[in-house]
């Protein structure tokens, strides 16, 4: 009972990480429809820009500010001089293009740190707690208030801003948002700067949980992320944020207890297939 | 010619006759695949365990292997008959992912360790190697290329493109889009699957990781770079792609970045591919002939 425990907490902990990089890419694709591989590419960065702030300063905070702003930019760049030019062209153009800059910033970052495994020795400012015998590190209790902090934001900048309208209206039908006054070249701009910020946050909260950086670590989250939109319904926030927590704790309960012989890998494609017949709008996606 | 550019040259040619292949699917029927590679994969595997476990030959095995690689090609089209194309785009994707898992895990596929000890084509009582197995490829790219040309001129090959321009329109004029959609899929996935088979007996080792999904990337950016829907396109972007990365050698580390970066570029600037509707080289070649361009 305890091992359960812990094995679901743990789960929850993956899943919440796989919800905030999946949250990006769902709001990229309900405003642009473009499947944004690269995303992964923007959370590799993300952690590698807050190792190298954490090791010059070794603070946590200015590591993760820091990240954000590039991350934020750079994500700004790939929208400005990839997407927006490609977006006349069939889906599958900008896909192969989203792939091919995931590809460059992978080999990039390999250039630039090497191809080795880094550690990322931070210790966040979170409490332990011991609950019926169950450890609850400070990293799990960091894990859990950063993101769910974060889902609250990104919930309330959505749904209750003026900006978050703006959004909404954007991705209904940019046309004719546009007549309606709304900048909706600015707004695109916007989604893609604040879902690669979260990225960032997501990269050094990987980077930490595992205690790992290394260059191609966005390459399995790239495409599963994409399993986890379709699962959520394409283009739905909070269906994605579902999917990431259940697809968290299935591998991690399917793997400690289930022993099947499927990697991990292969699970969020499996459920995605079976979702697809099931419910081909996805867990919360509406008809249409 | 040198054994290691022998080498380069029979890749590149079994690449080419899957690229085709996806190009019939993607370029021909309008069905975006993203998951190209489990068919060369699923073609590997079969030539190779009919021809270790089956001690069947070559030639005897490659009837079978095209079958099983169509067969199992109707069956992964028929969700191109229900979603739409961001969907089928990352279903292919999943495909892809299962198939190399299964190879993987599933210890009749040889596990992790893959399949060794292929036995070589026996063709005229000869042993195929270099520079005819170079031959025999460009062999077999020339059929796909001849399959591919009959195909455009037959009325199997007007109904997929009718489709891939206006499904609702074709399909209100009586062409039926389960019946030639999936044509596509098993035409196409069947050239996968000789390609696979070609590689395999070539290689004469497989492991599950070859057939990956930055392989099924790679096809689609052969195809997609020469020119999708075009006869010559998947065969040039084979020839560029295979080329390239050999060509930036001597910059070792750096050869990846750049690969990428000009992939970036090529798809940025001419998303049309070398050889597509408004691309360079087509307004060169019309400017030549003097024509409007």
């Amino acid at each position: 009972m305890q091992l359960f425990l812990e094995q679901m907490l743990n789960g929850i902990a993956i899943g919440a990480i796989y919800a905030m990089i999946t949250l990006g890419l769902a709001l990229v694709y309900g405003i642009l429809r473009i499947l944004h591989v690269a995303h992964a590419a923007v959370y590799t960065v993300g952690a590698y820009i807050g190792l190298a702030i954490f090791s010059a300063t070794h603070s946590i905070l200015l590591s993760a500010a820091g990240a954000m702003v590039f991350c934020a930019g750079l994500g700004f760049l790939i929208e400005r001089f990839v997407y927006f030019p490609l977006l006349k062209y069939p889906p599958y153009v900008p896909l192969i293009g989203s792939i091919a800059c995931l590809l460059a910033i992978e080999e990039l970052c390999r250039l630039a740190a090497g191809p080795y495994i880094l550690s990322f020795p931070a210790q966040l400012p979170f409490p332990s707690f011991t609950v019926g015998g169950i450890v609850i590190s400070s990293t799990l209790t960091a894990v859990y208030c950063i993101s769910a902090g974060v889902l609250a934001l990104l919930w309330f900048i959505t749904t209750r801003t003026e900006l978050g309208l703006a959004m909404r209206a954007t991705s209904q039908d940019m046309a004719i948002a546009s007549s309606m006054g709304i900048n909706s070249h600015r707004i695109i701009s916007l989604t893609f700067m604040i879902g690669s910020a979260v990225a960032a946050i997501a990269g050094i909260l990987v980077g930490i949980y595992y205690n790992q950086v290394y260059p191609s670590m966005g390459a399995v989250p790239a495409y599963k992320t994409l399993a986890l939109i379709v699962v959520g319904g394409l283009g739905s926030v909070p269906g994605a944020v579902l999917a990431s927590i259940l697809l968290g704790v299935g591998e991690t309960l399917l793997i400690g207890y289930a022993g099947i012989p499927l990697p991990r890998d292969a699970l969020a494609f499996i459920a995605m297939i079976a979702v697809l017949l099931w419910r081909p709008q996805g867990l919360l996606g509406g008809r249409g | 010619m040198s054994e290691y550019s022998i080498t380069i040259g029979t890749l590149i040619a079994i690449q080419a006759i899957v690229a085709c292949g996806l190009n019939v699917i993607v370029g021909y029927a309008g069905q975006i695949s993203l998951g190209h590679a489990a068919f060369f994969g699923i073609g590997a595997y079969a030539s190779a365990l009919l021809t270790t476990a089956g001690g069947l030959s070559f030639w005897s095995a490659l009837p079978i292997v095209l079958g099983i690689t169509g067969l199992i090609g109707l069956f992964l089209g028929l969700p191109s008959l229900r979603l739409r194309e961001d969907f089928l785009a990352i279903t292919t994707i999943g495909i892809n992912f299962i198939v190399v898992s299964v190879f993987q895990y599933v210890p009749f596929f040889g596990g992790a360790l893959g399949i060794g000890g292929i036995p070589r084509i026996v063709l005229f009582g000869e042993r195929i190697r270099g520079v005819s197995f170079l031959l025999l490829s460009a062999g077999f790219l020339a059929i796909t290329l001849l399959i591919c040309w009959l195909f455009t001129r037959s009325w199997s090959g007007l109904a997929c493109f009718a489709l891939r321009e206006d499904e609702t329109a074709a399909s209100s004029m009586g062409v039926s889009p389960v019946r030639f959609k999936l044509t596509a899929f098993i035409l196409g996935t069947a050239m996968a699957g000789l390609g696979g088979a070609l590689y395999a007996h070539f290689m004469r080792f497989i492991s599950a990781t070859d057939f990956g999904f930055p392989m099924s990337v790679m096809i689609l950016s052969m195809v997609v770079l020469g020119g999708m829907g075009t006869l010559w396109g998947p065969v040039l972007g084979a020839l560029v792609l295979g080329i390239l990365p050999e060509v930036f050698r001597p910059l070792t580390d750096y050869r990846m970045f750049l690969y990428a970066a000009l992939l970036l570029l090529m798809i940025r600037f001419q998303p049309g591919g070398l050889l597509g509707e408004n691309s360079l080289a087509r307004q060169t070649l019309s400017r030549l002939k003097g024509g409007k361009s």
